[in-house]
């Protein structure tokens, strides 16, 4: 018995060598690959979208439809927003991973040594739609060249329940910080707080921090780019001002909240507002019977969207970019400007626009005329949320520095340091130290 | 015939190779040979690799250039650095107490005889066995600021009348990590207690028993002494874990709020594999050896002169 193994085990690997001697002889007597190896495969590596329907759209219809077409195998694959600075670090410093990484906001910048140029496809597409917004430009573009080819910004507006705010008798949304902190002290008495993150969280922390910033009048550094001026009255009114916002109107459990908490906080009905993309509204458009009102109503029938209030210095709104980089190391560098062209193309584009409603703004100026934006009143704030928006890094270029400032959660810091107890100076005198050391390298 | 040939086959002098082999410092040479190979490629050459990457400047997607212990002194300054530090310690120190009492204490239970013994030691490995990023989850919705489960049962027993923020305040954010390790680590203890309780003579009890003994004394003069060796090597191995533990802490806060529950393998990350900054991350890495070191060396001295006592 065990000579008749051993037999058949010989003979195996006998008959396995023979092929692989046979097969390598072969391609390399032919200099050809076999079949299988000459289908080339794409790999895009996206964030797990807010609009499950997006995702679903594209393994099903657009990816399919983009393999028949270009003849290539396209490896769709989606991780969670925090998820991708990790992987995009891993495959640079390996040399291999996916070919197309979506990167945020200047993240780009990060990467700028590890990316292929992508101007001419930023530019043509720029030219055919209408410009592309300065928002995107700036944040995917050095000047010198793109380092990601701009595909959308999620726009972030605050989702608020109207009842509730008329309850306390705000029956407009509250145009300055102060009028916000009046109705929000008022909400809180009423166990319906304001809900907003100020964790480490690529979404919802920076896009509110950063413009509350700005609309005191603060800014990390001059226009010079290297100059720190965080420390200033501004920033220090912005940090005692946000120590009383926090305590009467917020839900003070949100310090820790990434990007998916205060979707289910809201849908829960535990807030009664919070800086977002539109992915609440959409998600109870979606489910109108599961998400309904304390009344027995559906809730998105409650739900309307208003930009972050005005400070003293005006404003302002940043909104999540997002964009395309084309990695250098990658294998598939013409595959996959094919695919990035393909899926720009207005029609392939399109459709992916509508499955977001609204949700996404595209980065050019002619998709605002689209239909979508009048089907629904509660979208159309989002229609210009990509035109109004200002990077990070004021009053400098979103540069490196800058992104590196953002990747380290510096700003949202200083504010969630003020809240847990720290004093407003010793919050700024920190945020000014760690500044520093980014930008006097 | 055959017998003659046969023999005469055997009687061959060795080859050179072999005949090598009858040396015996050849022969440990070869034998340590692939333990020492594994060991240079898997821990030497990473081990040399961050020590010279911690001396560059290398960011990603750029090597950089040979900046000598400048990343050092960065971090010399760098407060979030100093506070992983303290928080490493901390964390370190407080759960491994925790689970060494709980630990011993299970192990004692679990070596008496009662009905289904079997099953229990089997149920008590659990939290160890199930993935840590999956029972960590589990818990992070247990803490959850708006869904705690925690605070639902405090709440409804009539103890809290407001939620507490378990994951949002810096200190309970703590404590709430530290809980975690302890439930999954006290189970290692157990078991490796365990088995150190079953290699030591019931006769030695009996004997301090017919003596006079009462428990508390025939554990301290007779069980402890002599599972103290069991006890310091487990304890240096969930030591030189705890201090190097990563996922746990990245799954329930991600270092946050504001910093405040970063530890050294989760700072290292957030410098070096999110922000990019590989040499920074590298250096924050290896600033964990000294420290891990100096542990390790005391511990295993101690270990030296508790097997000679």
């Amino acid at each position: 018995m065990a000579n008749a193994k051993r037999r058949y085990v010989l003979k195996l690997a006998g008959s396995a060598a023979a092929v692989a001697s046979t097969g390598l002889a072969g391609i390399l007597a032919t200099g050809r690959a076999p079949a299988f190896a000459q289908t080339r495969t794409v790999h895009w590596l996206r964030w797990v979208d807010f609009v499950p329907a997006s995702d679903a759209l594209m393994r099903k219809e657009l990816m399919p439809q983009a393999e028949k077409e270009l003849g290539i195998k396209i490896n769709f694959e989606t991780v969670n927003g925090n998820d991708l600075q990790p992987r995009a670090t891993a495959a640079i410093q390996s040399g291999s991973g996916p070919d197309l990484i979506q990167a945020f906001n200047n993240n780009t910048y990060i990467y700028a040594n590890s990316v292929v140029d992508l101007t001419e496809l930023a530019e043509s597409v720029g030219k055919r739609e209408g410009g592309l917004y300065k928002y995107c430009r700036s944040l995917c573009s050095d000047g010198k060249m793109f380092m990601s080819m701009p595909w959308a910004v999620i726009g972030g507006m605050i989702a608020y329940r109207k009842s509730w705010f008329d309850e306390v008798g705000a029956t407009a949304f509250p145009k300055t910080w102060s009028e916000y902190r009046e109705v929000a002290k008022k909400l809180k008495a009423k166990g319906r707080p304001i809900g907003q993150t100020l964790g480490h969280t690529f979404g919802d922390a920076p896009t509110f921090t950063y413009p509350y910033l700005w609309s005191w009048g603060g800014k990390e550094v001059d226009a010079d780019g290297k100059t720190v001026v965080i420390n200033s009255k501004e920033t220090f009114e912005s940090v005692k001002f946000m120590q009383g916002f926090w305590k009467d109107g917020c839900d003070e459990g949100a310090l820790a909240w990434d990007d998916t908490n205060n979707n289910r906080a809201f849908l829960s009905q535990t807030i009664s507002a919070t800086l977002n993309g539109a992915s609440i509204y959409i998600e109870t458009l979606r489910k109108p019977d599961q998400y309904q009102t304390e009344k027995g109503g559906p809730m998105n029938k409650d739900i309307l969207h208003a930009p972050l209030p005005a400070g003293p210095a005006g404003q302002f709104g940043m909104h999540l970019n997002q964009s395309d980089m084309l990695m250098k190391y990658s294998k598939n560098q013409d595959a996959a400007k094919a695919f990035l062209t393909w899926m720009h193309t207005e029609a392939n584009f399109e459709k992916w626009f509508v499955s977001q409603k609204g949700f996404a703004t595209p980065p050019t100026a002619k998709w605002e005329e689209h239909k979508i934006w009048n089907e629904d009143p509660v979208m159309a704030p989002f229609k210009v949320a990509a035109k109004l928006g200002q990077a990070p890094g004021f009053a400098g270029l979103p540069n490196q520095k800058a992104a590196e400032a953002l990747s380290k959660y510096i700003i949202t810091d200083m504010y969630a340091k003020a809240v847990q107890g720290m004093a407003a100076e010793e919050a700024v005198k920190w945020a000014e130290g760690e500044l520093k050391k980014i930008y006097s390298v | 015939m055959a017998v003659t040939a046969l023999g005469a086959g055997t009687a061959r002098r060795p080859v050179v190779r072999l005949r090598k082999m009858e040396d015996e410092r050849w022969l440990a040479l070869a034998l340590l040979a692939p333990t020492a190979i594994l060991l240079g490629l898997f821990i030497a050459y990473p081990f040399a690799e961050g020590v010279m990457l911690s001396l560059s400047s290398a960011r990603v997607g750029d090597p950089g250039k040979f900046v000598g212990l400048k990343n050092f002194f960065k971090l010399a300054d760098d407060n979030i650095f100093w506070t992983s530090v303290w928080n490493t310690f901390w964390y370190t120190g407080v759960t491994t107490v925790f689970k060494l009492a709980l630990g011993l204490w299970l192990a004692m239970l679990l070596n008496r005889h009662f009905r289904g013994k079997a099953i229990v030691r089997a149920f008590v490995l659990l939290p160890f066995i199930i993935p840590t990023v999956l029972s960590t989850f589990a818990w992070k919705w247990m803490f959850d600021p708006t869904f705690s489960v925690i605070n639902w049962t405090l709440f409804k027993v009539g103890l809290i009348s407001a939620r507490i923020n378990w994951l949002g305040d810096a200190d309970l954010a703590m404590a709430s990590i530290m809980v975690v390790n302890i439930w999954r680590g006290v189970p290692f203890f157990a078991i490796s207690l365990l088995a150190g309780l079953q290699t030591i003579s019931p006769e030695l009890n009996e004997a301090a028993a017919i003596d006079g003994a009462r428990p508390w004394n025939r554990f301290w003069y007779v069980t402890w002494p002599l599972l103290l060796p069991v006890t310091m090597v487990v304890m240096l191995f969930s030591v030189i874990q705890t201090f190097a533990d990563f996922q746990l802490v990245y799954v329930m806060t991600g270092g946050g709020p504001a910093n405040a529950t970063h530890l050294f393998a989760t700072y290292a990350y957030q410098i070096g594999i999110v922000s990019g900054l590989l040499s920074e991350g590298a250096a924050v890495s290896l600033a964990m050896f000294p420290f891990l070191f100096v542990i390790v060396v005391v511990q295993l001295l101690y270990i030296r002169r508790v097997e000679t006592r």
